[in-house]
């Protein structure tokens, strides 16, 4: 089915949810409403009952959260929905009651980009460890020693005709910061 | 009298739970696995999976570099198919791109990944009797299968198993002379392994005793949880994306999808049984009609062969998605024109197909949890990212 047609299904089978077409995908525009149109697809007679991909996405100004879906029985396919939220209010409801698979895919996209799924029943971080702060794959997101140098790692890289910079030296004399929650 | 009895007792009984971690160095766990376990007597009460430990964040690196660079990276992920994880971000990027690939290529792609698939079923099946106690007389038999496989691999790409063979448009080089014959050679010996090895293992009684009704997964529930590849079909789910989406070149092969009926982990083992045999079909007849001569790299991505930085896919996303020996191996890249990706998001099987092993697991013995993990078939580089 050609996304344009998919879209004017969607609207006549449920009126006062807003559509917008975003390349090949459909932008449910209020994200409350997202448990409602994955509850039509799953129960109507299209029969999208695979949810096979849930992922977080940065824009800088908006979060999004893509969801790509299947039909197993009648193997039809693909059909991409996304929300986008605020980044200060990510709040996106969860799918975990409908399709079981999103369970852990959103657990992994709130872990790399700190989008809240409401009402996922166990809404924890998946890879990274307890008390991490900050959200990893967000465009923002300053790693923590990534402008650290060593004095080891001057003569490296003097040893391998890299020029060394005054400011370089000075940033290996300056003592390691170390963050609040690290170690003690 | 009796009744009283029985429920004075009962009362006496502290229904104590115990509350266990095996792994992460735990050698059945397939890696640094943890599965936070709480038991009643050797009764699983609970089963929380934990992961994480080789989280390295594979989808910031490849956002990182350009796109050819993250090709090798995509070996990394499931160490045991290089070649179908190549196989899947090629296609993902000749989707964004739109790029053609040549004739020859197809048929070395498809000769590979069903390759591919001898060597991750032999392997997992070795594994699975490793974990049922038959300690590692399955799996030597297995790895020696396995062994002559890689040996192709690093004719053709010049590594055992960090092959980083495909390229967007085609694959990094035309196969070297003689590969063909041993390919032929090693496709014509594999049943016969295949049957000894069944010979030994099917109707094993012990085999049969451990595994027969054990981790039975209903298939609505693996639909809904998102369950794919080997373990999907053996619930009865008639569900292949080499059928469904008909990538590559598929559709030109006469190959059936094996099904299981109960789902439980000895339908998962036969299944990829069964896979095997149909896999070696495929191979049969994609070197019956191997094509002689033409391209191994579309021409459209010729020039950017030496000088990758300048291959900038236009503004747009793709997912694609490929039957990887464990499930449906998708990636999603979204491109702004840069010759970075702007989002690149892998959909592993693997880690997807731990979200029901707590459903699985719950009422057996603790022994039965190291067999319906090693059914499921995880590689940790796959999980954790």
């Amino acid at each position: 089915m050609k996304i344009e047609e998919f879209k004017t299904l969607l609207e006549l089978k449920l009126p006062g949810i807003a559509f917008k077409q975003v390349r090949d995908s459909l932008l449910v525009e209020n994200p409350s409403d997202l448990p409602k149109v994955a509850f039509f697809l799953k129960n109507s007679d299209l029969e999208i009952d695979y949810l096979s991909s849930v992922t977080g996405s940065d824009y800088l100004d908006y979060l999004e959260s893509v969801y790509h879906l299947y039909s197993t029985t009648k193997k039809t396919g693909l059909i991409t929905l996304r929300v986008r939220v605020k980044r200060d209010a990510p709040n996106v409801p969860s799918l975990v009651p409908i399709y079981r698979s999103a369970e852990f895919q959103e657990r992994e996209a709130y872990d790399m980009y700190g989008i809240i799924y409401e009402g996922h029943p166990d809404l924890r971080r998946l890879f990274m460890w307890e008390g991490f702060e900050g959200f990893p794959m967000r465009k923002d997101y300053i790693q923590e020693d990534s402008e650290w140098l060593e004095p080891e790692d001057l003569e490296w890289l003097e040893k391998h005709q890299v020029p060394v910079t005054e400011e370089m030296k000075e940033r290996a004399k300056t003592p390691r910061i170390i963050k609040k929650d690290a170690g003690e | 009298m009796e009744k009283t009895f029985a429920v004075k007792n009962l009362s006496l009984v502290d229904n104590q739970t115990l509350e266990i971690n095996i792994g992460p160095q735990h050698p059945s766990t397939h890696g640094v696995f943890r599965m936070n376990v709480v038991l009643d007597g050797e009764t699983i009460v609970s089963l929380k999976p934990v992961m994480g430990y080789l989280h390295r964040n594979h989808e910031q690196i490849a956002e990182n570099m350009s796109y050819t660079s993250s090709m090798p990276y995509t070996d990394r992920l499931d160490y045991f198919n290089s070649m179908s994880n190549n196989f899947g971000y090629a296609l993902t990027v000749e989707k964004l791109a739109n790029i053609d690939v040549p004739e020859k290529a197809e048929y070395i792609r498809v000769i590979m990944a069903e390759l591919t698939r001898l060597v991750n079923h032999v392997a997992v099946i070795g594994f699975l009797l490793n974990d049922l106690g038959a300690f590692f007389t399955p799996v030597l038999y297995a790895f020696r299968e396995r062994e002559k496989i890689l040996d192709i691999f690093e004719d053709i790409s010049g590594a055992r198993m960090m092959c980083n063979y495909f390229r967007f448009g085609g694959v990094k080089r035309d196969l070297p002379a003689g590969v063909l014959d041993t390919i032929k050679d090693v496709v014509k010996k594999f049943p016969s392994f295949l049957e000894e090895f069944e010979a030994l293992l099917t109707k094993n009684e012990i085999l049969c005793m451990r595994c027969q009704n054990v981790g039975v997964l209903k298939p609505e529930l693996a639909i809904s949880a998102g369950i794919t590849g080997p373990m999907l079909r053996a619930s009865g789910v008639n569900y292949d994306i080499r059928k469904i989406d008909n990538y590559s070149i598929y559709k030109r092969f006469d190959f059936k999808i094996p099904l299981g009926q109960k789902g439980d982990v000895f339908d998962r083992y036969y299944v990829r049984i069964l896979e095997m045999r149909e896999s070696l079909k495929i191979l049969e007849q994609a070197l019956k009609d191997f094509p002689t001569s033409g391209d191994i790299i579309s021409k459209k991505m010729t020039p950017y062969l030496k000088n990758f930085r300048n291959f900038k896919p236009p503004v747009g996303e793709a997912y694609a998605r490929v039957e990887c020996p464990k499930g449906e191996l998708g990636f999603y890249v979204v491109s702004d024109g840069t010759p970075q990706p702007w989002r690149y998001h892998v959909r592993a099987p693997s880690l997807i197909n731990l979200t029901i092993l707590e459903d699985l697991c719950i009422g057996h013995k603790v022994a039965d949890a190291i067999i319906i993990l090693g059914s499921v078939d995880i590689v940790l580089g796959e999980v954790d990212h």
